[in-house]
């Protein structure tokens, strides 16, 4: 019963996103306030309907409700509960009705936040938010149903994939849709606009927030995705420029160049055109990411045609929505006039630079990921791997990650390139510093890699330089820094902790593929080996039973200098329902570097083979990476974005800008 | 190389891609080189390793076959290092791969006609964008700024935002 509430719900949905796309935007065209009134409540219903048939399905896994096809596909009775509720979204049709429920929110939080938008703006990109749901709805009902029973519910289900039995890889597709489905927001903002024929800064400072948002998810999303890789798959890697990964890079590369070409129609009234085609780009990858990644098509053409209705749908849905607003985009970007004027060496010049390269990149990234499949479309075979990508990335983000210091310290319209520099002249000599003593401690290693570790340098101390001088660190006594740094706009402190949080990432992807050293080897019980100053010593295996698996578990213990400083416990594991085995490493983590223990095949007479890493700074990826994050989230605690987001009342969107 | 034995390679290929995770599921994840494969000789293998992370597990998903675990990357290991013991140089093993699988075995592609797009898209779009942005700049040179007058509508917002914002 509850099953069908949800199918019901869902169909609901349909009509409901159809009356919001359709009325609100025929009301703003003719100015018919009632029609446009519409969307606000049309968006808030949908999202509950979406939410009611997202819940129906999260109780049918959660109660096992074999009489589900889906349920039985993807799980087991005796499956812990966090997997069964994941599992909702571990399947192609979850995972669909979970972005669209992402897709609603954020129309239902425009709606009932976005008060002090201007009627039109909002009718029409509420408008715009519910064509896409409506064509993602469509695509559900019509050919990815979650709802379908079976005549004959079996005892029990066929599990989830064990690998996919993790927390990392759980909690990721969530953040990578809310990163996926925040970009549409922009869009819908975009085409607005564009129907609208009018883009202001205020337009880009509503957009801004919500990009922003989108983008922490986005990559955290990401980053959470390439830390599950590096401990589950069982060789210590992190990113394999997969078409998978690059699905979610694209979006990113361009979703960070719409959060920098955005500030500069805020501010500066110019470079509007580039924005609102950013916008439209990011979002399309977006939705090419999801597409790519849900129909297979990368991995092999067949898994496409292996449906054929899904594959004509996902084409036909891509050619409408890109397809749609870049002709839109043709025909109405040349009435948008840029008034703001700069000289090339300038803020707005360096955020240009930052498009640039971040375009590129997303370009870059795009051509070779499909390349192969262009190639075969001509009888042409061919693998475009990890090898290119570094390659062709190295060398294009090298001189960006050169540059970008100085991006910050560049005054509007136009600059003193003197003046920034020797602003920074101070980030300059630390990081010059950090390459010359490496080279002495390591006694050389391979060039490239300490030049890009005295670039993550750079990066970090050139990202708090600016706000270093601000608060006159080491100038002034500490409290009166203290208090300096509490009115540094949190947009400044964001854009820091994003800034060297880069540097970190590059610092722990530089160190850990560069001085990585491990050892395979066959161990006996009893039998120590040494590696990067560690002693590590194999006890033996035992086994051990977890709730839907057995497991092999060694017993390793690490010391140094006789000292013991830990023990280790990797583990094989077996699930019995799907006949898999999985591989669970186990890491010892200084934050400068991971000890990494994967245990391997029986070799007999107790001796196992082993697989040991140590992978130097590899966490500062992911600690990293979650700077940028903070970085983020305390840019958009922004006063100036109380402004143009969204509060509900007047009252508590000023008691805050008081008391910020 | 001959067009049919082209064509041939693709459809195996597209069998081996279609086939790939019902032969894997038992075999997942991947576990990499094996200790019983590796050679004696560090030097060798040290150069074995290096080959092997540029060589593509052909039934696998964009995993090296010094990464993977599939039986055939096992088979493409071992004959790397049979290679590599006979004396070929890293070049002739490799090339010794690629007669046998085709450019689809290298990660990273050849440079060649098929791929010269491949490889100058980076330039290309450098210089696409790098031109835009200089006409855009051109076009846009100048220090004055001459921002639109608000409408009467607007002006009223803006001053009920600032005042709501100032307001304790």
């Amino acid at each position: 019963m509850i099953v069908e509430l949800g199918h019901f719900a869902l169909i609901l949905a349909c009509f409901v996103a159809l009356i919001q796309a359709a009325l609100p935007l025929w009301g703003a065209q003719r100015g018919i306030a009632p029609l446009m009134a519409l969307a606000r409540p049309a968006a808030q219903i949908q999202f509950l309907l979406v939410l009611g048939a997202f819940l129906a399905l999260v109780h049918a896994f959660v109660t096992s409700d074999f009489s589900v096809n889906l349920v039985v596909q993807n799980s087991h009775s005796l499956k812990p509960l966090l997997y069964k509720i994941t599992g909702v979204w571990g399947n192609h049709e979850g995972s669909m009705v979970l972005w669209v429920l992402i897709l609603t929110l954020f129309g239902a939080l425009v709606a009932t936040f976005g008060g002090n938008l201007p009627a039109g703006l909002q009718a029409r990109a509420l408008s715009v938010q519910a064509m896409i749901a409506l064509g993602f709805l469509l695509f559900i009902v019509v050919t990815s149903n979650p709802f379908l029973r079976v005549l004959q519910p079996p005892a029990d289900g066929h599990g989830l994939n064990p690998v996919l039995q993790d927390p990392g890889l759980a909690f990721h597709p969530p953040f990578l849709y809310l990163g996926y489905v925040g970009f549409s927001i922009a869009f819908s903002f975009a085409v607005a606009a564009l129907i609208e024929g009018r883009v202001d800064p205020a337009w880009a400072r509503w957009v801004r927030p919500w990009t922003l948002l989108a983008w922490c998810a986005l990559t955290f999303g990401i980053a959470m995705g390439s830390w599950w890789a590096y401990y589950e798959l069982g060789w210590g890697g992190w990113w394999s420029w997969d078409p998978v990964e690059n699905a979610s890079f694209m979006p990113w590369l361009a979703g960070t160049a719409l959060l920098h070409s955005a500030i500069v129609v805020e501010k500066r009234d110019a470079l509007k055109i580039w924005t609102v085609l950013l916008a439209i780009i990011a979002f399309s990858f977006s939705l090419i990411g999801t597409f790519l990644v849900r129909s297979g098509v990368l991995s092999s053409v067949h898994a496409f045609a292996n449906d054929p209705a899904r594959g004509i749908f996902i084409l036909l849905l891509l050619t409408i929505a890109i397809g749609g607003s870049l002709a839109l985009f043709a025909v109405r970007a040349p009435a948008l006039k840029d008034s703001g004027l700069f000289t090339p060496l300038s803020r707005e010049g360096g955020l240009l630079l930052n498009n640039l390269f971040l375009s590129v990149a997303a370009g870059v990234v795009f051509f070779g990921t499909l390349f192969p499949l262009f190639a075969s479309a001509f009888g042409y075979t061919v693998s475009v791997g990890a090898p290119f990508f570094n390659l062709v990335f190295g060398i294009l983000m090298t001189p960006f990650l050169c540059l970008l210091p100085f991006g910050p310290l560049l005054a509007w319209k136009r600059a003193d390139l003197l003046g920034a520099a020797q602003r920074i002249w101070f980030a300059g000599l630390v990081a010059a510093v950090a390459v010359i003593l490496l080279l002495y401690m390591i006694n050389g290693g391979p060039a490239l890699a300490i030049f890009g570790l005295g670039l993550a340098a750079w990066l970090i101390v050139g990202a708090f330089a600016d706000v270093a001088e601000r608060i006159k660190l080491f100038r002034a006594p500490p409290a009166a820094s203290w208090s300096r740094l509490r009115s540094v706009p949190r947009a400044t402190l964001g854009m820091t902790l994003a800034h060297g949080g880069l540097g970190i990432v590059i610092a722990g992807i530089v160190a850990a593929s560069a001085w990585r050293a491990e050892q395979i080897l066959v161990m006996r019980p009893g039998q120590s080996t040494d590696i990067s100053g560690y002693s590590v010593l194999f006890q033996g295996v035992s086994q051990v039973d977890g709730p839907n698996y057995s497991a092999e578990r060694g017993e390793f213990v690490v010391s140094r200098d006789g000292a013991e400083l830990a023990r280790l416990h990797p583990e094989k594991r077996f699930y019995p329902v799907q006949a898999q085995s999985t591989t669970e490493s186990a890491i010892r983590t200084t934050g400068f570097g991971d000890l990494y223990l994967v245990l391997g095949e029986d070799q007999g007479d107790g001796a196992r083979a082993v697989r040991i890493y140590h992978n130097p700074l590899a966490p500062w990826m992911w600690v990293g990476a979650v700077i940028m994050v903070i970085g983020g989230l305390i840019s958009l605690t922004d006063r100036r974005y109380r402004i143009g987001v969204p509060s509900r009342r007047r009252a508590p969107s000023a008691a805050a800008g008081a008391s910020a | 190389m001959a067009q049919d034995s082209g064509w041939l390679r693709s459809t195996l290929i597209v069998a081996w891609l279609l086939l790939a995770p019902v032969l894997l599921t038992n075999s997942w994840p991947a576990a990499a080189v094996e200790p019983k494969e590796m050679l004696a000789d560090p030097a060798l293998e040290a150069r074995a390793r290096e080959i092997s992370r540029g060589l593509r597990c052909v039934v696998c998903q964009n995993e090296s076959i010094d990464e993977s675990d599939a039986d055939l990357a096992h088979d493409l290991r071992i004959l790397v290092r049979e290679r590599l013991v006979a004396g070929d140089s890293d070049e002739q093993v490799v090339q010794f791969i690629v007669d046998r699988y085709g450019d689809f075995v290298l990660l990273r592609p050849p440079v060649k006609p098929e791929t010269y797009l491949l490889w100058a898209s980076p330039a290309i779009l450098l210089l696409l964008a790098g031109a835009i942005i200089a006409l855009y700049l051109r076009r846009h040179r100048g220090a004055g700024t001459m921002p639109q007058p608000l409408t009467a509508e607007e002006q009223a917002r803006v001053d009920a935002l600032l005042k709501a914002d100032v307001d304790p």
